[in-house]
């Protein structure tokens, strides 16, 4: 499976991820060849196996609707890049 | 020579430590002391730590069992809310979270003292350390050489002698494979079996957090404190945590040793296998039966964690955005400041993956890759459980290779990848496995371009003894077996309790 | 050319009136101070976790089962990928490829039937806010989190609606439901009840679909009306004129009563959908789920009919009183304190109550059904005129008072003492020769009169019955 050019661009943008061009030749050939080689997966018959997300056997885990004390405002404001002493600040969106 | 000369040189097991503290035979300001003295002594030429807290020894943790104030060092990739936490990455330079991991808040209420936070790949994203931010960090057995990855700084610090022991986190061997590059012992508990709230996550299905010790009896002593049932992580099993050192006894005979023969076969360097089967005929002549088992899937393995690792990854690093936290390239709109700030606040490797997996999600490519991984994921964990029928645990070497060179394999990632091949397919099938030191190798210190499997010849050559590891790999919550072999196995041999010659 | 049809489906989100947010421990609550509601988990901090709301799903369920749908035998979550800064995580847990229900609907008053596809539970994100004394706007927005991570459902209808009216219907009958079932508050304004809406349009009897244009920005029901008129016929404009349709999301402008391109925002979305790894699958068993039907109350339409049926009050007024739960439960409890005379209750509720309380905010007014039955009561057994109660009654609902002490207090009481009646009776046929002589000629018509001057002398006091016999036996 070949990634081409403009799939790797696709993709980038997707992910919010600034590629220059300069990169994204090499990014191609990079992702066309991992994932040449993880597509050996793709020559076993897997018709009617079931997909595992979770190795355990795990069922029904719940909270009980109990309010509990989060984070003090300003001690999350700290780590932020801009704010206004209540809200984060960024730029305008769009 | 680093101990304290004047009097009783201090103990360098952490169980050893917390009852010597428990003792009174010295203080957590003294056994702090000595630690600290000993990073700044050696750890500029290391790497090994990425922030080296501020320990005034004030904070008096000596009541608090069962660590009495015993030092640790954790990998950077555990929140902690009195240090900061980095994840190797530029995205998250300067970043104090405001809260403690579950493991982080174990080890506090356990009376641990930390002595700071170590290096590791950017996002635990590598096997060799040199995909840090930030710097890389060095093989104490061999300073020209990768520690392993990504838990590397874990490895290093403990094989240097910088901490009695550490936590890393292992989502496809990154506690494993550095244990063995290191010479360190390395445990991965059970997918579930200890709390992953305030680990920053790689890949959620695989990750898991463990300790890197210097023998498996302090391997269990810490998995005691970390394991049990968590609250906050909705993955974290409601099973019950055994004593594990108790169940130490040294006794192995009649335990049935599975050995893979996937695992001996292509790839696996010579002499490393010969230090395998040395220790698995040690392990036959301790009354132990070796089975040979099969885990036809095997060869799949990497090619499933390359699609589910990176597809889980590229999701948990949405997060990195510049709005709440860490780095932000400051632009005219939100939008473009996204693709700025994340396009300079994330390495290489990290970006090859977040691409790799925003691929394998992406429409129309969602069922051949994602979903079919998914699918080889069964048949892999249903090879180990088909095994685990007629053995205990199953025995392999943790890596191929010993530690190879820094940047011999930057620029091939699927070579890069392969470091993992014996401890991948472990993830995936979320059991419990540790790396132990099971002899040493030499590898020429000079020779330009190692040939491979030419590894006599650099033998000849005279040159570096890099320790091998062993893994053994456990039924699913039965930390309990692997830890009782390695241990057996620790209390017959010394090779766990060797220093590399500088750090002695 | 052929009459056209518009074909109308609409998306709802409705934020679930539990304690605290769907996947972590922070209060669910509105108009707080911003990012005072908030952890490590809400506000994705690295390593932060999620762990599911037991009540979530409880009212998930219950709203599904309100609106007949099916649940799910075992569900999962999912994560939806995409950037927005009000989205903490860069994902949205969501249901993707099990949702909570799937199937049901609401039968509208035409008989016509809006089908639900399906009913999912999920995370609502954060706000932003685009105004702030000391920003510039137009360069910067802020962002509060106290809303990420509030449980919602989303409910998402066939196409099924043909008129701009059955939208809006199909919307008053969804949010009473939900308010019946106490499964949100279902505030508009506050933003628990919000709602999307897709239209197109097509030759009438067609069974293909036209070119689907999603509106937004609706922020009442009356909203929904008008943008949907408004976008129908601007499709059917443009088709007549031989133009093409592209699918879009469009925004509804309140204020120029149209709606408009929402432009830059790129094609479909490739949200990337897959197991969110963090959370567990879940079930929920038969007798679990037949308790949450239990807890279900009997709904308007049918409380309706059996007011009608039951107490004998006419349907226009059992539609009234089954306009929100709490009017309809106050009714009955009137009713149970004084069972004699439903009708009245009925009657004073709906002529005089809701001139004073809005139907929303019964239940939270001071006014107390045993009181409003107790003053029916009185008119009934002629303690009181119903000129007096009508006199005290602002007084009974606003300060929530007993009319029968607020007549002692205000000396209300009636006279029933004979000898004082009489004393008002002489007194008045003394004062009205003229006409008492015309009764007594046989113009009967005059007792009304005199009976009405004796009241007055009394000042409305004196009990009107004892006031006829007197007054015929005197005269």
């Amino acid at each position: 499976m070949k990634v081409s050019h403009s799939e790797v661009r696709r993709i980038a943008n997707l992910a919010r991820l600034r590629v220059e061009e300069d990169e994204v030749s090499r990014l191609s050939e990079e992702m066309s060849r991992i994932l040449e080689f993880a597509e050996t997966i793709r020559e076993l018959d897997t018709e009617g196996i079931e997909p595992t997300t979770h190795v355990i056997e795990l069922t029904d885990v719940w909270r009980e609707d109990e309010p509990r004390r989060g984070l003090e405002r300003a001690r999350v404001l700290e780590n932020a890049p801009h704010d206004d002493g209540a809200c984060f600040v960024t730029p305008r969106i769009g | 020579m680093a101990r304290d000369t004047a009097a009783e040189p201090f103990p360098f097991l952490l169980r050893e430590i917390a009852s010597g503290l428990a003792q009174g035979l010295f203080s957590p300001k003294e056994i702090t002391a000595h630690y600290r003295e000993r990073i700044d002594r050696y750890d500029g030429d290391l790497g090994c730590f990425l922030h080296v807290a501020e320990v005034s020894g004030d904070t008096d943790t000596s009541e608090c069992a069962p660590l009495h104030g015993a030092p640790i060092a954790l990998k950077d990739l555990l929140v902690t809310s009195d240090m900061p936490t980095t994840c190797a990455s530029r995205i998250l330079e300067g970043y104090r979270p405001p809260y403690d991991a579950t493991a982080v808040k174990r080890l506090r209420e356990a009376g641990a003292c930390f002595l700071g936070k170590l290096n590791m790949d950017e996002f635990a994203m590598g096997s060799s350390n040199e995909n840090s931010a930030f710097h890389p960090c060095r093989n104490p057995w061999d300073r020209d050489r990768v520690p392993g990855g990504s838990s590397g700084g874990s490895a290093a610090a403990v094989a240097a002698r910088l901490v009695p022991a550490s936590l890393g986190s292992d989502t496809g061997g990154s506690i494993r494979q550095p244990a063995s590059f290191c010479g360190v012992t390395g445990l991965k508990p059970t997918y579930g079996r200890v709390s992953r709230y305030g680990l920053v996550a790689f890949a959620s299905s695989l990750d898991q957090i463990g300790p890197l010790t210097i023998d498996a009896a302090d391997a269990a002593f810490l998995l005691e404190i970390l394991a049990g049932h968590d609250p906050l992580d909705s993955t974290s099993a409601s099973v019950p945590v055994p004593r594990f050192t108790e169940t130490l006894d040294g006794e192995i005979n009649g335990t049935r040793v599975g050995i893979p023969k996937e695992y001996f076969s292509e790839g696996l360097e010579e002499d490393v296998r010969e230090r395998v089967e040395e220790a698995l005929r040690l392990l036959e002549g301790e009354g132990a039966d070796l089975v040979e088992v099969s885990l036809p899937h095997t060869r799949y393995a990497v090619p499933v964690y390359y699609i589910v690792a990176p597809a889980e990854a590229s999701s948990n690093l949405a997060r990195f955005d510049g709005v709440r936290y860490g780095l932000r390239k400051e632009e005219e709109t939100m939008m473009e400041s996204f693709f700025s700030t994340r396009g300079a606040g994330f390495g290489p490797e990290v970006k090859r993956r977040i691409l790799l997996g925003t691929y394998a999600l992406s429409s129309g490519y969602y069922d051949a890759y994602y979903k079919t991984a998914l699918k080889v994921r069964t048949l892999i964990q249903r090879d180990f459980l088909e095994a685990f029928r007629s053995v205990d645990v199953i025995a392999t070497p943790t890596s191929p290779t010993p530690a190879f060179r820094a940047g011999e394999r930057l620029d091939d990632p699927i070579k890069m990848y392969l470091s993992d091949v014996f401890t991948i397919s472990v993830n995936l099938a979320g059991l419990p496995a540790i790396s132990i030191p099971c002899g040493f190798v030499k590898r020429g210190k000079a020779l330009e371009e190692r040939k491979n499997g030419d590894a006599e010849e650099e033998a000849m050559q005279g040159g570096a003894d890099l320790p091998v590891g062993l893994q053994l790999i456990g039924k699913p919550f039965d930390e309990a077996g692997i830890l009782r072999v390695a241990d057996a196995y620790q209390r017959r041999t010394d090779y766990h309790l060797r220093v590399p010659e500088a750090f002695s | 050319m052929k009459t056209m049809e518009a074909v109308i489906g609409l998306e709802v989100h409705v934020q679930l009136a539990t304690r605290t947010k769907i996947f972590c421990s922070c209060p669910n609550r509105f108009g707080d101070e911003p990012n005072t509601n908030i952890c490590p988990t809400c506000l994705g901090l690295p390593g932060a976790l999620p762990v599911l709301n037991r009540r979530a799903v409880q009212l998930a369920i219950k709203a599904a089962l309100a609106l007949e749908g099916e649940i799910a035998e075992t569900m999962k979550f999912d994560r939806k990928n995409y950037f927005y800064p009000d989205l903490p995580k860069g994902y949205q847990i969501s249901q993707f490829d099990r949702p909570l229900s799937s199937g049901g609907g609401i039968t509208l008053s035409n008989g016509r039937r809006v089908g639900l596809k399906r009913i999912h539970l999920e995370e609502d994100a954060g706000k932003l806010l685009h105004t702030a004394e000391s920003l510039d706007e137009s360069r910067f927005t802020r962002v509060d989190l106290n809303r990420a991570g509030t449980p919602l459902i989303e409910i998402v209808t066939n196409p099924d609606i043909r008129t701009p009216e059955e939208a809006y219907e199909f919307l008053k009958t969804l949010k009473l439901t939900l308010e019946y079932c106490e499964v949100s508050d279902c505030n508009m304004e506050e933003g628990s009840l919000r709602c999307d809406a897709n239209v197109s349009v097509r030759p009438e009897g067609s069974s293909e679909l036209g070119v689907k244009i999603e509106i937004k920005n609706l922020n009442s029901f009356k909203a929904v009306q008008s943008a949907l008129r408004f976008e129908i016929e601007r499709q059917k404009r443009e088709l007549r004129a031989g133009r093409t349709l592209v699918q879009e999301t469009r925004l509804w402008d309140a204020d120029r009563k149209m709606t408009r391109s929402m432009r830059g925002k790129e094609g479909s979305e490739d949200y990337r959908y897959f197991p969110d790894p963090d959370l567990v699958s879940f079930t929920v068993s038969r007798e679990v789920i037949e308790e949450i039907e239990r807890e279900i109350p009997e709904l308007p339409r049918l409380r309706a009919a059996r007011f009608v049926e039951e107490y004998g009050i006419p349907e226009t007024d059992a539609g009234i009183l089954t306009s929100t739960r709490a009017l309809g439960d106050f009714f009955e409890e009137a009713v149970r304190s004084y069972p004699e005379n439903p009708k009245g209750i009925a009657n004073w509720i709906t002529a005089e109550l809701l001139r004073e309380v809005p139907a929303e905010e019964m239940g939270k007014r001071e006014v107390s059904p045993r009181h409003l039955a107790t003053l029916v009561r009185l008119i009934d057994s002629r303690t009181i005129t119903g000129k007096i109660a009508k006199k005290i009654f602002p007084e009974v609902v606003r300060e929530g008072k007993d009319p029968e002490k607020l007549i002692e207090e205000r000396g209300l009481k009636p006279i029933s003492d004979s000898a004082a009646i009489e004393a008002f009776c002489r007194e008045v046929i003394d004062a009205n020769p003229g006409p008492v002589e015309e009764y007594r000629a046989g113009k009967t018509a005059t007792f009304g009169w005199l009976v009405g001057q004796v009241m007055k002398a009394s000042k409305g006091k004196a009990d009107p019955r004892s006031v006829n016999e007197i007054l015929r036996r005197l005269l």
